[in-house]
């Protein structure tokens, strides 16, 4: 047999830009928990799973590390299988170049920045002066040469953010895993240090995946966003989309949103828990109705205007959020308006006045459940 | 209003009725230790501490104990490991067996050990028959029966080093590719080393102080296997300036022990 070229397009050339670089279904049983996830992520795509406490999110996460074997279904990172519970493949952690960044990111306590950052390549067999030269210029790369020397104990939150991260890029993995990369930072470092994550995330070619609870975070760090809630997913799609048309509860005070469930006959939704309310689009049967808290106006009286939207109701409580004042009003449409703190002089709102709410149909989004 | 520097009794405070027994407990403590010190022959110190026989038998204890102590570590780690680690069914058990050393009279541990490693024990019968090994009244008996009351301490110091090190770093170890033996070498015993470091002194200290086992195992014969606690105890009863001399040594180790520990122990708790 003799040795001959390549076909161009043979299965073995290297994948193409965009292709798919991570391919997962993930089942996961941990006592009465279940994870259930299909995941699906682009080469350069950022995609975060959102969702509460106790979600799965990061079970998903180690699952895709290796860290947890799964219960059923299997993980595909570019062109190789690491795990296939039917095939009985499972790749340990150590052999499927995967980057992580941890919840408190998990620097090793008794290595230097730069050792730290060292660790991958001098694990991986590079001798001790490359690596060290390597994971310098990874930590110039973040600005972070000047604090080379130092152990974790000595650095910032922010600090030990990009060591952490370096660590995990310096090793060139095809799958980037973040948990929670900015939940132990103060409010005014992650501002910072939110914006550099996204700038090296993009730059990043493989797949990343993020996982976080905060709304903000997943938006502004993702290309798309995989909402959990209970090992499952209810929500997917690109932070706009999310943002406009949320399907749970959870997603909708992610998003700040007033969202109620209904029937829709003629434009008009009977919402499941009592009321009604007249919608811009002509949906029928089931669907969702979403408006903004800016878009309620509140009255003393019912109001003349042109809002078709118009129900009596008392004010259930009031906070202050920066330069908006919060009213939760009570039933019978429980919902959340943002109105000045001049109104709230004006119309004399406090916990237990009455008040009317008032939103214009053209407000609302409604879209089928 | 009572003044910040007024005293006041805080709930838990001590109680006046119990200072004078604390005040005993330290002197108990202390007073045969100034004892020691206050009788010590300093003149002819150089002179009872430089005798063959004192220097043979600190020669012997020294070499005994430090062997001893890596008898332990190649032994005791492991174990520490499966204690820590392993799902084993009987493991609380096994804890508990490991700990039997430390509650047994050691003059027992040396009867236990000739029971097995004898001549006519269990185990020792075979290596005499087999390889010709007679390990009773040898230097190694020496050895054998001071890692076996110093291994406990060992074990329970880094069983706890490795319950308290945080098990995620091993975790991010192993995603930065590094593989089992490298997470242990690179992150494990590192992370563990402050536990290791006590347990290893303890150990030593331990093996160098053993009476009973030896002078049951291994017995006492000038050279091989007379150390410095047998020797100090045959000294009292010949020459007891020689055997305050030969305490003084041990004291001093001690002493040198426990500024050892002395971060450990001492430190925190100021």
């Amino acid at each position: 047999m003799t040795m001959s070229p390549l076909p161009p397009m043979s299965p073995l050339s290297p994948m193409p830009a965009g292709d798919v670089a991570l391919e997962a279904d993930l089942h996961v049983v941990r006592g009465d928990f279940e994870l259930s996830l299909a995941l699906s992520v682009a080469a350069g795509e950022v995609v975060a799973l959102l969702g509460p406490n106790g979600a799965g999110k990061s079970t998903a996460l180690r699952a895709l590390a290796g860290l947890l074997p799964l219960d059923g279904g299997l993980v595909r990172i570019g062109r190789e299988v690491v795990e296939d519970v039917e095939a009985r493949v499972r790749v340990p952690p150590d052999r499927r170049r995967v980057g992580v960044v941890f919840q408190d990111y998990l620097l090793f306590p008794h290595l230097s920045a730069r050792d730290n950052v060292a660790f991958g390549l001098r694990a991986r067999g590079t001798d001790r002066a490359t690596a060290r030269a390597r994971a310098d210029e990874a930590l110039a790369g973040t600005g972070m040469a000047e604090h080379a020397g130092k152990r974790p104990a000595a650095l910032s939150g922010g600090q030990a953010q990009r060591v952490a991260l370096a660590r995990a890029l310096v090793t060139d993995p095809r799958l980037m895993l973040l948990d929670e990369p900015l939940a132990a930072l103060d409010a005014g470092t992650r501002l910072e240090v939110r914006a550099d994550l996204r700038r090296r995330l993009a730059a990043f070619p493989g797949a990343t995946v993020v996982v976080t609870h905060d709304a903000v975070d997943a938006f502004v760090l993702a290309d798309r966003l995989v909402v959990l809630e209970g090992g499952r997913v209810v929500q997917t799609g690109t932070p706009a989309g999310i943002a406009r048309r949320p399907v749970t509860d959870y997603v909708a005070r992610l998003v700040g949103l007033n969202l109620y469930r209904g029937e829709a006959t003629d434009g008009v939704v009977a919402l499941d828990g009592g009321g009604t309310l007249v919608g811009s689009h002509h949906e029928r049967g089931r669907v969702l109705v979403a408006f903004s808290p800016s878009a309620v106006a509140l009255h003393r009286r019912r109001p003349d205007g042109s809002a078709r939207n118009c129900w009596s109701t008392t004010v259930d409580s009031l906070e202050q959020q920066g330069d908006t004042v919060r009213v939760r009003l009570a039933g019978p449409i429980a919902a959340l308006a943002d109105v000045t703190p001049l109104a709230v002089a004006e119309l004399g709102l406090a916990p237990g006045a009455d008040v009317w709410a008032a939103v214009k149909a053209t407000e609302t989004t409604v879209y089928p459940a | 209003m009572r003044r910040s520097s007024g005293r006041v009794a805080r709930p838990g405070a001590l109680p006046p009725a119990l200072a004078p027994f604390a005040a005993l407990a330290l002197l108990f403590l202390l007073l045969p230790v100034v004892g020691l010190v206050a009788r010590a022959p300093w003149r002819t110190l150089p002179e009872e501490l430089t005798r063959p026989e004192s220097l043979e038998a600190l020669r012997l204890s020294l070499v005994c104990a430090s062997l001893a102590t890596v008898v332990c570590i190649v032994l005791g780690v492991p174990l520490a490991w499966v204690l820590a680690r392993s799902d084993l069914p009987g493991r609380s058990m096994l804890r508990a067996l490991v700990t039997v050393p430390l509650v047994l009279p050691p003059v027992v541990g040396g009867v236990a050990l000739f029971t097995a490693l004898g001549r006519q024990g269990i185990v020792g019968r075979w290596l005499d028959e087999w390889f010709g090994v007679t390990l009773p009244f040898t230097t190694a008996a020496v050895v054998v029966a001071e890692a076996f009351v110093a291994l406990p301490f060992l074990v329970i110091s880094v069983e706890g080093a490795l319950r308290g090190a945080d098990r995620r770093l091993e975790d991010a170890a192993a995603t930065l590719g590094a593989s089992r033996w490298y997470v242990v070498r690179r992150v494990t015993l590192p992370l563990v080393a402050p536990g290791l470091a006590a347990g290893t002194v303890l150990c030593w200290a331990r093996a160098l102080g053993e009476f009973g086992a030896t002078i049951t195992f291994a017995g006492s014969f000038p050279g091989t296997t007379r150390t410095m606690p047998i020797e100090v105890y045959l000294a009292l009863q010949r020459d007891p300036s020689a055997a305050i001399a030969l305490s003084l040594v041990l004291l001093l180790v001690s002493v040198a022990v426990l500024a050892g520990l002395r971060e450990r122990w001492l430190g925190t708790s100021a």
